[in-house]
């Protein structure tokens, strides 16, 4: 034992060490490199339960035995996983005294994406008065939450103040092993989000990670866990339309999600990460994802919405597990492309129980050079009569040097399912756009409509100011894209 | 209205329209006729501003503004309409919410406020009764899936709802059938009055025995080779274009 506590020590840098685990400095990381002393040396850090250390051990014996998914349809070179610091300290953002301070190019895509000023400010982090402070925004959330029983706090507090509930759920939808880099986020994660909604409850509000993460810059493999207790109710949304740009190329995230007899757990993303530079590609966000749901009470439900438009290489496929009978998963995808952006992307519904639904509406946008592959896997077990799908993929392409492929997967072991899948590719052209200028209609305008048309399935199931944010923002994605 | 003087045009550096001088007073309807290769649809594409089409020479002017100037979203919103020979099919865009988007561009330009869906509704349904088309032309996505006749009824529903000072109709009757042509004709008949000019570009003289032309200008190799009254594209269809173009 004692061997073990001054190897983990000589991880840690020495001066953080001195001063002990609960020390605010703000440089505090650990050297480079993977080893279970760094895992224990977090799982110290953080003072977490016994079973969490478990856990994460365990992820890292597979993980040892794991090698990167080569199977998706995306092209980057090697990852040196030695190479990367696995544990930072939350940092805090720097304050900017005015928004000029903030980089032109940022408030540029704040003003065509038409954010007031005083949201611009919280965003990029200026110095705001006190009342439009997140924090105390975030602070008058959670307390409006609580009243109602609901628990939104991050992982890391999880675990000190509700371990039980971690415990009996973490790792129950994303198994420890069940990918390369689910397996590297279960050693190696360090925050994320929990939600814990009690049987009966509808939450008063929609949930959002904005509230959380504003202060502290996002982590490199956050872990999000929510779980819906019967007869209860939560619609959750992540990320936000404004550009973020990290220093970590490398984001392995893992989000499970958990229903229990008649509840619903809506999931709303908005991704738009740095894709890197337009012309070469160079230092964009490589983003994979493993997202998960299960619906494991009867008459329960999850329903995926995902509007995509940044990193460099997107890997996601949010999906379900339809357990419970009656039971119904849901996926509704935007994904843009454009540059050199590289995404495949997708989802699985996997039917277990009787009379399971699913529903599958993925549109993709490719322009540029990029590349945009839809993958999705439908199975059906054999125990789950009377199961249907519905699948519907449709590609939009702009321009003539980018690429969209679907790889639909379908299996069925019960015959009397329903499976049903219609695909679709479309271009917007510049004969299009000419049309509607030579009716009046400003260019812009003209490729909003275009492209609202082309995702109106998708984000008519996006919270209203969400779904008009997302929109502007593919519109000035593309504006430069088209022509 | 409209003056061209002396234009020369093409595109890719290949010079199609060689000198051509037209002038549309407001009330007047103009026919440009012509065989396959005359310049007729090099004509339409640099009247309408399309982006692959240039002036190499001469001048147009719109109400005494320099048309070739302006962008297609400009001449528009200026009062100019293009009715397209092959309208673009645009999947996902409802074609009502199409026709109002332009119909609001107008209102903006104009210093007005937009018209909500509701009201525009009403106007919609006002012109539709009059051009005596189905609703359909509202629920459909603009000209997706659309037959050759439907695009052509659904580009004179547009300029019902623009109201342009000036409308060039481009091979407008190609590929109808003649209850098609006929309706088409009498919308177009309708939508006129004292204070707007059309421009008939045509290959067949069939669509003038619906509308009837004060002027009609025969176009070959690029140059107006002969103008008359209405009783030119008679002897046209009587005798051929040969008859005009060779004797030159």
């Amino acid at each position: 034992m004692a061997d073990e506590q001054n190897s983990v020590s000589s991880i840690l840098e020495d001066k953080t060490y001195k001063y002990g685990f609960t020390t605010n400095v703000e440089s505090e990381t650990f050297a480079k490199g993977l080893t279970e002393e760094v895992i224990r040396a977090i799982s110290m850090k953080k003072n977490e339960p016994a079973f969490m250390l478990d856990f994460r051990l365990r992820a890292f014996e597979k993980w040892k035995t794991m090698k990167p998914p080569e199977w998706p349809n995306v092209h980057y070179p090697p990852i040196d996983f030695q190479n990367i610091s696995y544990y930072s300290a939350p940092k805090q953002k720097k304050v900017l005294d005015s928004l000029d301070e903030v980089d032109p190019e940022v408030l540029r895509t704040f003003e065509k994406l038409g954010i007031p000023l005083d949201e611009q400010k919280k965003l990029a982090n200026v110095a705001v008065d006190a009342v439009f402070d997140s924090v105390s925004v975030a602070t008058t959330h959670k307390k409006k939450l609580m009243e109602v029983g609901i628990i939104f706090c991050s992982i890391s507090e999880a675990l000190q103040e509700y371990p039980e509930l971690v415990e009996e759920y973490l790792g129950t939808v994303v198994p420890v092993g069940d990918n390369f880099y689910a397996a590297l986020n279960s050693a190696v994660f360090t925050d994320g989000s929990f939600v814990y909604i009690p049987p009966d409850t509808i939450s008063p509000m929609e949930i959002s990670t904005y509230f959380r993460i504003n202060t502290e810059e996002t982590g490199q493999f956050e872990r999000t866990l929510i779980i819906c207790a019967e007869n209860s109710y939560v619609s959750y949304l992540e990320g936000c339309t404004a550009p973020q740009f990290d220093t970590n190329q490398l984001h392995a995230a893992v989000v499970e999600l958990v229903t229990l007899e008649n509840a619903e757990i809506k999931y709303s993303t908005v991704q738009n990460w740095y894709a890197g530079d337009k012309e070469t590609g160079k230092g964009g966000i490589y983003n994979f994802v493993t997202k998960r749901g299960k619906c494991q009470g009867n008459n329960s439900k999850i329903s995926w919405t995902q509007v995509e438009t940044g990193s460099a290489i997107t890997w996601k496929y949010p999906s379900c597990l339809l357990l419970g009978d009656n039971t119904t998963g849901e996926f509704y995808s935007v994904a843009l492309t454009n540059g050199h952006m590289q995404a495949d992307t997708g989802t699985k519904m996997i039917h277990i129980g009787k009379n399971t639904r699913s529903s599958i509406i993925s549109k993709g946008i490719s322009a540029d050079y990029s590349s945009n592959s839809y993958r999705g896997q439908v199975k059906v077990g054999k125990n789950a009569t009377n199961a249907r799908n519905y699948s519907q993929c449709d590609s939009l392409l702009v321009g003539d040097k980018c690429s969209a492929h679907t790889f639909p997967y379908i299996e069925t072991a019960n015959s009397s399912v329903q499976v049903e899948h219609e695909a679709a590719t479309s271009k917007i052209s510049e004969d299009q756009l000419f049309y509607f200028e030579s009716r009046g209609i400003s260019r812009e305008n003209a490729i909003e409509a275009v492209i609202s048309g082309f995702c109106k399935e998708v984000f008519k199931q996006l919270p209203m100011e969400f779904a008009v944010e997302a929109q502007k923002l593919l519109t000035l994605k593309l504006e430069d894209s088209v022509g | 209205m409209l003056e061209i003087k002396d234009l020369h045009a093409g595109f890719d550096g290949n010079e199609i329209i060689k000198g051509i001088s037209l002038s549309v007073k407001k009330g007047e309807i103009h026919a440009v006729m012509g065989p396959n290769g005359s310049g007729k649809s090099t004509m339409a594409k640099i009247l309408s501003g399309h982006p692959a089409y240039e002036a190499m020479g001469g001048e147009i002017l719109f109400n005494g503004e320099n048309l070739l100037e302006m962008d297609a979203e400009q001449r528009s919103l200026a009062g100019i309409f293009m009715g397209f020979q092959y309208p673009v099919e645009v999947p996902g865009v409802n074609n009502a919410e199409f026709l109002r988007m332009a119909h609001n561009a107008r209102r903006v330009k104009a210093g007005e406020e937009e018209m909500d869906p509701l009201d525009f509704d009403d106007l919609l349904s006002e012109k539709m009764n009059m051009l005596g088309m189905e609703k359909k032309y509202k629920e459909r996505n603009l000209n997706d899936g659309f037959s050759g006749g439907e695009k052509k009824k659904n580009e004179i529903l547009q300029m019902a709802i623009l109201e342009p000072k000036l409308a060039i109709l481009d091979e407008t009757d190609s590929g109808l059938d003649i209850d098609a042509l006929r309706v088409v004709s009498e919308g177009v008949n309708k939508l006129r009055n004292e204070n707007n000019a059309l421009i008939l570009i045509t290959h067949y003289q069939r669509l003038l025995d619906y509308i009837k032309p004060d002027f009609v200008h025969v176009l070959s190799k690029g140059k107006i080779v002969k103008s008359g009254g209405k009783g030119l594209a008679l002897e046209l269809e009587s005798q051929g274009y040969d008859w005009v173009t060779t004797e030159n």
